[in-house]
């Protein structure tokens, strides 16, 4: 950060001085012409990207349309779909498993993450070093590291079948994570921590250094344990950006889709079915397109809600 | 570090298995050691399509390394392989919407950040927002558009389509690099003649070009990994790498040294990337919000 109670240089003084009607006169293009052509085209890519198909995707919420045939009549159902959605019991079985999911993986990866946060805050030998090869995992593709996962976790040959039978004597063929009912769900739960753990670090170590030292000492005079540091001090202050990972974990575990769609498919079964990949059934296999329209429009009011929560949270954390 | 150490070993399996030769790469136990084999990488670049072996005996003189590899350890070959298509079609795309976000990125953020924009918060929040919507959501509406328009299964629809995800981002990021920029750089630049656009061009742009280079990468970066849109609007023409690398398939099931040695090949980018990236990472996850 610049230090902005530097004295002002002679240009700086010159610019202060300059009354504004002389720079407007030789800016040529003026400031308001200026911010909307460079705004412009941001909004614009945006509406047609997002927003139009948005209003698309209601308009055919309400119809009984269907994308592989354009050619029927388009009947208006009004709220039906939206009905079905919302008592459909594989919607709620899907809805169950994302939920599951989302506990799971915030839980552990924030529990570790701040773990690895709070020991990499100690600065030890080469931490620098370190720290990088933690975040590496995160910075991949998760749906090419996912496939390579179903690799791993081969009953017979994968490396992580292997490793417990060599570790605890369960033999290695006996069980399949991702091909039974009980161990699937965690099959994804683990794949997940494994590349996002290091994100809840990051973020916490981040929360972590912005207390300040004096903090500790004023508590160090008043003779308060390691421990009540720990749990007035150091949890408290680094909350907020916890929540930030928290957050920003959730949305984006809620729209978990790449994945969880190589690693299972959502099988066995639906055991895995997490939201997105319903949604996907629905719109790109039984191609029930106004069904699944209303069905997106509903995870969307739903991580828009989040998103709404995150942003504000970002602004707490930003005018710390 | 005992997690750094666990959370390598995936990557290491990855990189060993793309050298083991098909047969080691399923054994039982695994195998830690091996005979190297490049058999992985050459099933990826093969020319040639398997056949019976009356016809490869008629087969004109093998073409490249691979093909003649191939040939003499009489390997079963099973291609042509797509995958050095894939893989350029992943490099035009992720770089053709990260040069469009990056470009339409600065110029908004520029103007976010310098004038008074009616509404600015809104809109702010309107573009971050666009980036939180389930990919699966938006390709629904996006596959019927593109049906509509002739963009289904293009790189330019592709490319546009990751700009508008990427856009918010570099949006979001540029803003907390240009804040940082001080004004009276440009107020001096002003008063010495210049435009608005030339200050802008000659004094802004150059100040900012480590925060520019940091957003690049991070768009480059999801571009690259990007799936869901990936697998739902391209199926030929415009597949990227990502889908692709898990239906490679070789003799009797999936080749495993050709995933791997693919994977390997797609990740090396990415890796390079991060620790290019390090110091500005914090940043980049968390939209500007956290800057240490």
């Amino acid at each position: 950060m610049r230090d902005n109670s530097a004295p002002l240089s002679f240009v700086d003084r010159a610019a202060k001085a300059a009354p504004e009607a002389v720079a407007r006169r030789v800016r040529g293009l003026s400031d308001r012409a200026i911010a909307w052509l460079f705004i412009s085209p941001t909004v614009l890519l945006l509406l047609a990207i997002n927003i139009f198909p948005l209003a698309w995707t209601i308009r055919l919420s309400f119809t009984n349309y269907r994308a592989n045939r354009p050619n029927a009549r388009l009947l208006a159902v009004g709220i039906a779909n939206y009905v079905s959605v919302l008592t459909d019991p594989d919607v709620w079985a899907a809805m169950q498993v994302t939920a599951h999911f989302l506990f799971w993986t915030i839980l552990i990866q924030t529990l570790i993450g701040f773990g690895l946060a709070w020991l990499v805050d100690r600065r030890f030998r080469g931490h620098g070093f370190w720290t990088t090869v933690i975040l590496i995992p995160m910075m991949l593709s998760p749906a090419v590291v996912g496939n390579f996962w179903t690799f791993l976790y081969q009953p017979q040959i994968g490396l992580w079948n292997y490793s417990l039978e060599f570790l605890t004597g369960v033999p290695a063929s006996s069980f399949s994570m991702i091909g039974s009912v009980k161990l699937a769900p965690w099959a994804i739960i683990i794949v997940d921590t494994w590349m996002w753990t290091p994100y809840a670090m990051l973020i916490c170590l981040a929360g972590l250094r912005s207390i300040p030292d004096y903090i500790y000492e004023a508590a160090e005079v008043d003779r308060a344990s390691k421990w009540r540091q720990f749990w007035t001090i150091t949890v408290p202050m680094a909350l907020p950006f916890i929540m930030l990972a928290v957050l920003f974990r959730g949305i984006e575990n809620f729209k978990m889709f790449d994945m969880v769609n190589l690693l299972t498919n959502g099988g066995p079964g639906s055991t895995t079915e997490v939201a997105s990949i319903t949604l996907k059934r629905e719109a790109f296999e039984k191609w029930r397109t106004g069904y699944s329209s209303a069905f997106a429009i509903i995870l969307f009011v739903t991580v828009f809600g989040l998103a709404n929560i995150y942003v504000r949270a970002l602004n707490r954390v930003k005018s710390r | 570090m005992l997690y750094a150490v666990l959370a390598m070993v995936p990557l290491v399996w990855i990189f060993l298995t793309a050298f083991k030769s098909p047969p080691d790469s399923i054994a039982y136990p695994p195998k830690i050691v091996f005979t190297p084999s490049l058999a992985g990488y050459c099933n990826l670049f093969n020319s040639i399509s398997r056949q019976t072996e009356d016809y490869i005996a008629s087969l004109p003189p093998a073409g490249n390394v691979c093909d003649r590899l191939a040939r003499a350890r009489n390997m079963v070959v099973v291609g042509p392989s797509n995958f050095v298509p894939r893989f350029f079609n992943s490099l035009i795309i992720a770089f053709g919407s990260t040069a469009l976000s990056v470009l339409l990125g600065v110029t908004a953020a520029y103007a976010f950040s310098r004038f008074r924009v009616p509404a600015k918060d809104d809109l702010l929040f309107f573009i971050l927002s666009t980036r939180m919507m389930p990919p699966i959501a938006v390709a629904i509406p996006i596959y019927l558009m593109y049906r509509e328009v002739g963009l289904s299964d293009t790189r330019l629809g592709m490319i546009v389509l990751y700009t508008a995800v990427n856009v918010s981002l570099a949006v979001w990021l540029l803003k907390g690099f240009i804040d940082e920029i001080p004004r009276e750089y440009e107020e001096a630049a002003l008063v010495d003649g210049y435009t608005r656009l030339q200050a802008f061009r000659k004094v802004v742009l150059p100040q900012a070009a480590t925060g520019i280079v940091a957003t690049a990468i991070f768009c480059l970066i999801f571009a690259w990994n990007e799936y869901a849109f990936a697998v739902l609007l391209t199926s030929g023409q415009a597949q990227t790498a990502p889908p692709f690398i898990p239906i490679i398939i070789g003799e009797g099931g999936q080749d495993w040294p050709a995933v791997a040695a693919a994977t390997t090949l797609f990740l090396v980018p990415i890796l390079v990337f991060t620790v290019v990236l390090r110091k500005n990472l914090l940043r980049g996850i968390t939209f500007g919000a956290v800057r240490k």
